[in-house]
């Protein structure tokens, strides 16, 4: 069945700290906004939750931000000035002057997920991130999970991980998911950072400017320091192995290229693995939209952005991670921006909104310089490929190993494009998320300037989704200007 | 009582608004599917709706994400073997 909403100002996709600011701020200024999101609940991975309330509170930060965003969400909602589609999957959409039309499934009834669409004159989007995975030997076995996954069982439904867990990548992320764990009762065995936090002493200028990230730091090393976990810095997992599932993980010291240090690796027994390298951003609608795509200082991809969070597509704004990896506070920030030029693009503003735009882009402007200083502090060692064999899963849906990728490169793919065409890695369900950013740094060619992850993103459809969805119409016409 | 579903038969408890995949999860069930080319176990990785490494059969529909699917009393989850369509291949 289809359903149709439209008369719409502004969609914004995702309701995670920067999509619900966005919708606020739209909404606020007196646009008539709809919030679209996969989720039952506002508060995207961040502020992933169970009910209505952020529960426990020593699990979240930025609770306060969360709340004021919340009731402000729920105050637009029940005055009929915000609409809120939950649980809504959006797979593809199209965004010109004629007007953008976003298409999503349904999937909150029982039966098969409804077809929506959904027409605006704006897009705000603001579809966050998920974690950096590099593969390693038994990468692929039950028990050996995103960092990011460990959370959402423990913040979604209340799982404590368990009982032995291993925590390893890099970045502070790590870190406070290993502290959340442990304040619900989990037990650590240790943490391994492949960095070393001394690098910070490089950036005093960043870390000057984020005080609360330094107090939210602190807070995790008491946690961490009265539950007696260790860290290890400039150490990496290289192997999991088991049976069906994880039994065992092997570590190793790093030399200061990322290499592993011969003769320190060490091997402890384990239930669960977590694992998570900073993130990647979720970047196939404003691809779709097509928005450029520029690097950031680490070389991973972003959607480009102006003064007003604009993209290259006029009528496309986006916000948070899709921008650039920089946490809630900043993708709350932005899209406070978004929401606010957004509407003013259609000449809808509220006096007193505007005022704080000055304020929010101070905000940013800190916010994004912590955040690259966070790319310079903990990036993926270089010589992480050393881990591999030619056994190791690079893909994990389509089952490619690295002998086959090497043979993809032997064949002449120097690209991901070519890589996937030849050895069908990043074909597969997940459409080259996990894979596509290890399969760009297996590729040997010293004359790529720009990262060639983009390729691996570029997708008609955003998500799997049924022959019957692709095959029924929107019949919908250009939308109306609401001059 | 507690609510429950069937995992291959079994009973597994679950808790409000929790996921099949946290269920699983939680009763120490990591190993959702086997793949199709090889035939291994896998489970839920990402835990977000991203990997798609942790789908399972409910009530006959094979391809569902665990980690999405709330848990519901009565639900019928299955291991998926290779596609889930294996009957139909020739």
């Amino acid at each position: 069945m289809n359903s149709r909403h439209d008369g719409f100002d502004i969609c914004v996709v995702g309701a995670g700290p920067a999509g619900m600011a966005a919708a606020v701020h739209g909404a606020e200024s007196g646009a008539r906004v709809v919030l679209i999101d996969a989720s039952e609940s506002i508060g995207g991975q961040f502020w992933r939750h169970r009910g209505d309330v952020l529960s426990p509170p020593s699990l979240y930060h930025d609770a306060d931000r969360f709340q004021s965003l919340a009731v402000r969400v729920e105050a637009l909602v029940r005055g009929r000035r915000l609409t809120h589609l939950r649980n809504h999957h959006v797979w593809t959409l199209s965004a010109s002057s004629e007007g953008c039309l976003v298409r999503s499934l349904d999937r909150g009834g029982t039966g098969q997920p409804a077809e929506t669409s959904v027409v605006s004159r704006r897009l705000v989007l603001a579809t966050g991130a998920f974690d950096r995975q590099i593969p390693f030997p038994g990468w692929d076995l039950p028990g050996v999970i995103a960092i990011g996954g460990l959370q959402a069982l423990l913040k979604g439904s209340g799982v404590v991980a368990g009982p032995r867990v291993v925590v390893a990548g890099t970045g502070p992320f790590i870190v406070a998911a290993a502290a959340g764990l442990v304040s619900q009762g989990g037990h650590v065995i240790r943490i391994h950072d492949a960095n070393h936090p001394r690098n910070w002493a490089w950036h005093a200028r960043a870390v000057v400017s984020a005080a609360d990230k330094l107090r939210e730091a602190s807070e995790y090393a008491a946690i961490l320091g009265n539950s007696r976990v260790p860290i290890s810095h400039r150490s990496m997992v290289i192997t999991a192995e088991g049976t069906d599932r994880l039994e065992r993980v092997t570590t190793a010291k790093l030399r200061p290229d990322g290499s592993v240090r011969p003769g320190t690796e060490h091997t402890v027994d384990a239930d669960v693995l977590a694992v998570g390298w900073g993130f990647v951003a979720q970047l196939e609608l404003p691809i779709a939209a097509g928005c450029e795509i520029g690097a950031a200082r680490d070389g991973s991809p972003v959607t480009i952005v102006d003064r007003d969070q604009r993209t290259t597509n006029d009528v496309v704004f986006a916000a948070g991670e899709l921008t650039g990896i920089g946490g809630a506070a900043l993708a709350s920030v932005e899209g406070a921006i978004a929401g606010i030029a957004a509407a003013g693009s259609l000449g809808i503003a509220n006096d007193s909104l505007l005022g704080r735009v000055p304020a929010f882009e101070r905000k940013r402007t800190s916010g994004r310089r912590f955040a690259s200083a966070l790319d310079d502090v903990y990036p993926v060692p270089a010589a992480w490929p050393g881990v591999l064999t030619d056994e190791t899963v690079i893909c994990r849906c389509e089952e490619v190993s690295y002998a086959e990728v090497k043979q993809a490169v032997t064949l002449g793919a120097h690209d991901v494009r070519t890589a996937k065409l030849l050895s069908r890695a990043g074909m597969g369900w997940c459409q080259g998320r996990m894979c596509s950013f290890a399969l760009e740094r297996i590729l040997p060619d010293p004359k790529r300037a720009v990262p060639d992850v983009r390729s691996g993103l570029e997708r008609a459809i955003a998500w799997p989704v049924s022959l019957g969805s692709l095959a029924s119409d929107p019949e919908v016409p250009p939308c109306e200007q609401h001059a | 009582m507690m609510a429950s579903f069937t995992f291959d038969g079994h009973p597994i408890t679950f808790e409000p608004d929790q996921t099949v995949g946290a269920a699983l999860f939680s009763a120490g069930l990591t190993s959702l599917r086997t793949t199709r080319r090889r035939g291994k176990p896998r489970g839920m990785f990402c835990g977000i709706g991203v990997c798609f490494d942790c789908l399972v059969v409910v009530d006959g529909t094979p391809s569902q994400r665990a980690c999405l699917v709330p848990a519901a009393s009565g639900l019928d989850v299955r291991t998926q073997v290779g596609s889930g369509f294996d009957e139909l291949s020739t």
